[in-house]
């Protein structure tokens, strides 16, 4: 018996079973309990009656049509800021451009809701009202870092031969950007398309702090049906959620394996 | 030369707007003002009430919370994402495929769903939230990324090596302790970092998984805070605080790396040198 506890400890390919067992219980479950509960009623038999709750109620396919809108500009701004960024980080010499990398990234060491609520102190300071303005300048001030990094991780490690070689065969600057170095940044752009549009898509304590509550974002919806007791049509507009967000991946995942691997910030 | 001016203008640019909100936390931890943009003349008191525990003890006790919770989950999530680790690198194929898969589940899914996913699990089977819950789903965030540090250390090793140990008359059990242990540290390392910092600021997953017993992190905390209609003014001086001592530690770490790769540079130089010499 002894033995075979030993023999079976040994095989390196049984460590991975207290994971999957962990996994199992605080990964799948969890997820499977989400779609059990969207499609029950509050009486648990089998209903579509969240989905239809849903559809009929024009609030929250509003607050969820805006709330895309929203993480849409943000991706869309943080990727014409973040781009000339990384770029210009990448053309740095090594040992500066780690430097104001590590600039980039040290903000968010701070609490998430600390910075959110100094950038209402700065719009304070600059007497600017809170609203819209302040919640894009808000999603774009947090966000930005995760769309610069892998950006400039992809530029960075990009073979300068290429450049060279473009510009031996006589390509204008303009033509090595746009035929070489932009095609060869591609994964680095989806992988922080994606690490900016998936959070900005599920926040929900930045949006209401940046507009003093008078914006609903579809994470503040999905939040305040579950703290209010309504445990299945919350679950339902998360499901709708991770099918959203489910369809991003997709789109981007074939794409992005080496990029969303080298995304990582450590 | 023109062009190199705009770039480094740009940088400075984004700088400045990235860290405008910061500095004007840092300016404003040395005044007493309970408002944050009133400036009613130098003090430290915010630090002194800070650290005699001046403040109302539930934001002491938020903090203590914050860092006993990243201190357990990042020790578990290493061990237990470590063990993991090496025993994925030696699944066949498929198998290391479908883990790997439900591995990156908690990474690619937003904190409200993770969040909710185990609040609905901890309700169906009838667990009271509290610190425990907290932990087990900062442990479930915070494993996926210490998987994920390990296994490049894992797969970039010579599988020869533990043969070799093996041959030589070391149990497997050795030979993972003295062979591919030490050759992992470094991914351990930074797993275990990438934890204790993930579970230190978060909120999403905390504030779905803390009951209603009271118990408070740091980021649930200020949420509570913020939604009172302000921002406790100490929180200004933990924040100026934690922002420095990040700084030093980049700094430090960043310093060290440069001076490695200048030995490594001059190693070689030296190396070149023997090499031309000898010719």
């Amino acid at each position: 018996m002894l033995k075979n506890i030993t023999k079976f400890l040994s095989r390196r390919r049984s460590w991975s079973i207290p994971y999957v067992v962990f996994m199992a219980i605080f990964v799948v479950t969890p997820l499977v309990l989400i779609m059990i509960y969207s499609f029950q009623a509050k009486d648990g038999g089998f209903s579509m009656e969240n989905f239809e709750r849903f559809i009929n109620q024009p609030e929250a396919a509003n607050t969820f049509i805006y709330s895309i809108g929203i993480a849409l500009i943000t991706t869309l701004l943080c990727l014409l800021l973040g781009y000339p960024a990384a770029y210009i980080l990448s053309r740095l010499k090594p040992s500066n451009a780690s430097l104001v990398v590590m600039l980039f990234i040290l903000p968010m060491w701070i609490n998430v809701l600390v910075r959110t609520l100094a950038t209402v102190a700065l719009f304070d300071f600059l007497r600017l009202p809170l609203g819209e303005g302040a919640l894009i300048f808000g999603m774009v001030y947090n966000f930005l870092p995760f769309m610069i990094y892998p950006i400039y991780n992809v530029l960075q490690k990009m073979d300068v031969s290429l450049i060279e070689a473009a510009e031996d065969l006589g390509a204008t600057p303009r033509q090595v950007f746009t035929r070489v170095v932009f095609p060869l940044s591609v994964p680095g752009i989806v992988s922080g398309i994606m690490m900016v549009f998936m959070p900005t898509i599920s926040t929900f304590a930045i949006a209401e702090l940046l507009t003093m509550n008078n914006i609903k974002l579809f994470g503040t919806t999905i939040q305040e049906n579950i703290n209010n007791g309504m445990w299945h049509y919350g679950a339902a507009l998360s499901l709708i959620m991770l099918v959203i967000i489910g369809i991003t991946s997709l789109f981007t995942d074939s794409e992005s394996e080496d990029g969303a691997n080298e995304g990582g910030l450590l | 030369m023109m062009k190199r001016t705009i770039s480094l203008a740009y940088l400075v640019l984004l700088l400045v707007m990235l860290y405008a909100p910061i500095v004007i936390i840092a300016v404003f931890s040395f005044t007493e003002s309970k408002v944050l943009g009133n400036w009613t003349g130098f003090s430290t008191e915010l630090y002194t009430s800070l650290f005699t525990g001046g403040v109302n003890n539930s934001l002491i006790d938020a903090i203590k919370n914050t860092f006993i919770i990243a201190l357990i989950a990042a020790s578990v999530s290493t061990l237990l994402g470590t063990v993991a680790a090496i025993g994925i690198n030696d699944l066949r194929y498929g198998k290391r495929r479908v883990v790997n898969f439900v591995n990156n589940i908690p990474i690619l899914n937003p904190d409200i769903i993770t969040g909710i996913s185990l609040f609905l699990l901890f309700i169906s089977l009838g667990i009271t939230q509290g610190y425990t819950t907290v932990v087990l789903a900062h442990i479930t965030f915070c494993t996926p990324y210490v998987v994920l540090s390990v296994m490049p250390r894992l797969t970039q090793m010579n599988p020869n090596i533990y043969e070799a140990a093996l041959d030589l008359g070391a149990t497997p059990l050795q030979a993972i302790r003295r062979v591919i242990i030490p050759e992992i540290r470094p991914g351990m390392i930074s797993g275990f970092i990438l934890a204790f910092t993930l579970s230190i600021d978060d909120f999403a997953v905390t504030i779905f998984t803390n009951g209603t017993n009271g118990l408070e992190t740091l980021s649930t905390y200020i949420y509570a805070d913020a939604r009172k209609g302000g921002l406790t003014p100490e929180l200004r001086a933990l924040s100026t605080i934690i922002l420095v001592v990040v700084l030093v530690l980049l700094i430090v770490v960043n310093y060290r790396a440069r001076r490695q790769t200048r030995r490594a540079e001059q190693m070689q130089e030296q190396l070149k040198l023997k090499k031309n010499s000898r010719r």
